[in-house]
């Protein structure tokens, strides 16, 4: 197997929870009931946990150690895609992007639970069970918040239909697509696309909201390969703000 | 953390003759036998109130304290320290969550209670209104408010309210990782670079005032509190507390090579008491009263919160549904 290919998709895996984690972890403190600071902080600690467990398999292919690689590097290197690093907003934002991101995220647990590169196959294995309960908690305040008060439904609107060309942004392609399909390292990304859609228009069905034609909206691409929004670098910048005044510290 | 430092009303006699004599009298032995009052159970107002006050006031600091420590959660150095952090910082959101069921047992809702803190009625732990500056702050919180809180939360986890003392409970054994996490993270700094020791040292210098006053005025100035300690409201005075904290922890400063920015800090042998620089009791009370470096700042960020949720607690209401008192 490409060790290229392996690497380019643990790196969009394992960015993709770092910088939502940390975005996650914004809500502390900041919660619009206290329930959900405590469920926010969880799956912050849950989705950081997970992109060190992806950054420690970068480190066994010969990558730089997991500290190093999250806390030193520039926007220009990061594979997340751009609907992460946006900026919180209000709650219905945060949980849109949420409900968005992590319904596709268990498909690709899911998937690669069944790879056939085996280190990502037992992380995924692993993972995929928590990602649940992220996915659990998303849909039920889709669900309640998304059929209650016209305020409610309103502003959920508005944050998906803003949200949703950087959600297809998800689904772009590694330059190693069809090698990774071919070895089976799992589906690609228009088959989690494919069942993304199928499995959050079940949970929109359920609401009084509408999803966008997505025919008519231009995915907003180039955030695995370093092209990111305004937003991503100052989010590094802060992150590394500690670690950066002295990299070789024990801190 | 965070609770400590209560401040109590003044509590008059005449507050207890409008009580019935025969149950105020059945209410103390019940207590004198060591057992708990549980929410359905008669008690005096006065309890009652100053419970509510006391428990409140705890509550308000696990969430207003979540702040100073919560901004470093995105500016934690490497995987470690940042997951931890985060999983502290969350755990006192929890203990806030924990204490308003608590609270609410005796017949004050949790909104209300957020109302008045945001209205600054209602008071939280005085520390907090001190800035966290640089990271080595949240370390020494981490480490040393949350162990001044312990020494205050395991005395009042003896207490006769059963709710809050079983609250305390669970409480104190989440606390006891944070003093783990948060005098790892200061031994780190301590025997770190000479940059990482000067931070420490500047952040220990910066919070020594605040903590020598977390746990309230001496009791030389304090206001009456025999009742509340007959009741076993209040389990340790503000002295007896100080003292046990100093007791525990000046050695541990001390070997870690740091300093206490106290020049009369020193333990007489023949008293065994701590003797130090009498705390600046008229900056505690201006601070206390709302003229502090981050009173307005922490409020603020507290209402904006509230204001910004305030749609979706809306959204979740269901208006045939009947507010219920959580067991607790």
């Amino acid at each position: 197997m490409n060790e290229l290919a392996i690497k380019d998709l643990l790196y969009k895996l394992a960015d993709d929870q770092l910088i939502l984690g940390h975005r996650n972890s914004e809500w502390t403190g900041f919660g619009p009931i206290l329930e959900e600071d405590i469920a926010f902080s969880s799956m912050a600690q849950d989705k950081i946990g997970h992109s060190l467990a992806f950054y420690t398999l970068l480190q066994e292919l010969g990558e730089a150690e997991p500290d190093t690689v999250a806390f030193t590097r520039n926007a220009n290197q990061f594979h997340n895609s751009q609907l992460i690093e946006l900026p919180n907003g209000e709650y219905d934002f945060s949980l849109i992007r949420h409900f968005l991101y992590d319904n596709a995220e268990i498909i690709r647990f899911e998937m690669l639970s069944q790879s056939s590169y085996e280190p990502i196959a037992k992380v995924a294995t692993k993972l995929k069970g928590e990602v649940k309960y992220h996915v659990l908690h998303a849909n039920t305040w889709i669900k309640n918040l998304g059929s209650s008060t016209e305020e409610a439904i309103l502003r959920l609107q508005t944050s998906l239909n803003e949200a949703i060309p950087y959600a297809l942004g998800m689904f772009e392609p590694s330059k190693y697509e069809q090698e990774l399909i071919e070895a089976g390292v799992y589906a690609g990304e228009e088959a989690v696309k494919a069942e993304w859609l199928k499995r959050i228009q079940a949970v929109i069905e359920k609401t009084d909201l509408k999803l966008p034609d997505l025919n008519t909206i231009e995915p907003k691409l180039g955030g695995r390969y370093g092209e990111h929004t305004e937003h991503l670098q100052p989010l590094l910048d802060e992150m590394a703000e500690v670690f950066k005044i002295d990299p070789t510290a024990e801190w | 953390m965070y609770g400590g430092g209560n401040v109590f009303e003044a509590t008059k006699f005449d507050d207890l003759q409008t009580e019935d004599p025969a149950k105020l009298a059945e209410f103390e032995a019940r207590i004198a036998r060591g057992e708990k009052i549980e929410p359905n159970d008669w008690m005096p107002q006065l309890y009652r109130k100053q419970l509510i006050r006391m428990i409140e006031q705890h509550a308000h600091s696990e969430i207003i304290g979540a702040l100073p420590e919560g901004t470093w959660i995105t500016r934690a150095p490497g995987f470690r320290r940042k997951m931890a952090q985060m999983a502290k910082v969350q755990d006192e959101v929890g203990h806030a969550q924990l204490l308003y069921s608590a609270a609410e047992t005796l017949g004050k809702t949790r909104e209300q209670m957020l109302t008045d803190l945001i209205n600054g009625k209602s008071k939280y732990s005085n520390v907090f209104n001190y800035p966290a500056f640089t990271w080595a702050d949240s370390n020494i919180i981490s480490w040393l408010i949350d162990a001044g809180a312990i020494v205050n939360q395991m005395a009042n986890a003896k207490g006769s309210y059963g709710p809050y003392s079983r609250a305390l409970e669970r409480i104190c054994a989440e606390e006891a990782f944070h003093l783990k996490y948060g005098h790892d993270a200061v031994v780190h700094m301590a025997t770190g670079t000479p940059k990482q020791r000067e931070m420490i040292q500047a952040a220990l210098n910066r919070w020594w005032p605040p903590i020598m006053t977390f746990f309230g005025p001496s009791d030389k100035m304090s206001t009456h509190t025999e009742t509340l300690m007959r009741w076993k409201v209040k389990m340790a005075s503000n002295d007896e507390c100080r003292q046990q904290f100093l007791d525990m922890y000046v050695p541990k400063i001390w070997e870690l090579g740091l300093t206490v920015p106290d020049p009369n800090l020193k333990k007489n042998m023949e008293t065994g008491q701590w003797e130090f620089t009498e705390p600046d009791w008229d900056e505690f009370k201006r601070v206390i009263n709302g003229d502090g470096p981050c009173n307005a700042e922490r409020l603020a960020v507290r209402r904006t919160a509230e204001e910004r949720g305030a749609w979706v607690r809306r959204a979740l209401l269901n208006p045939k549904a009947k507010y219920v008192k959580p067991l607790a």
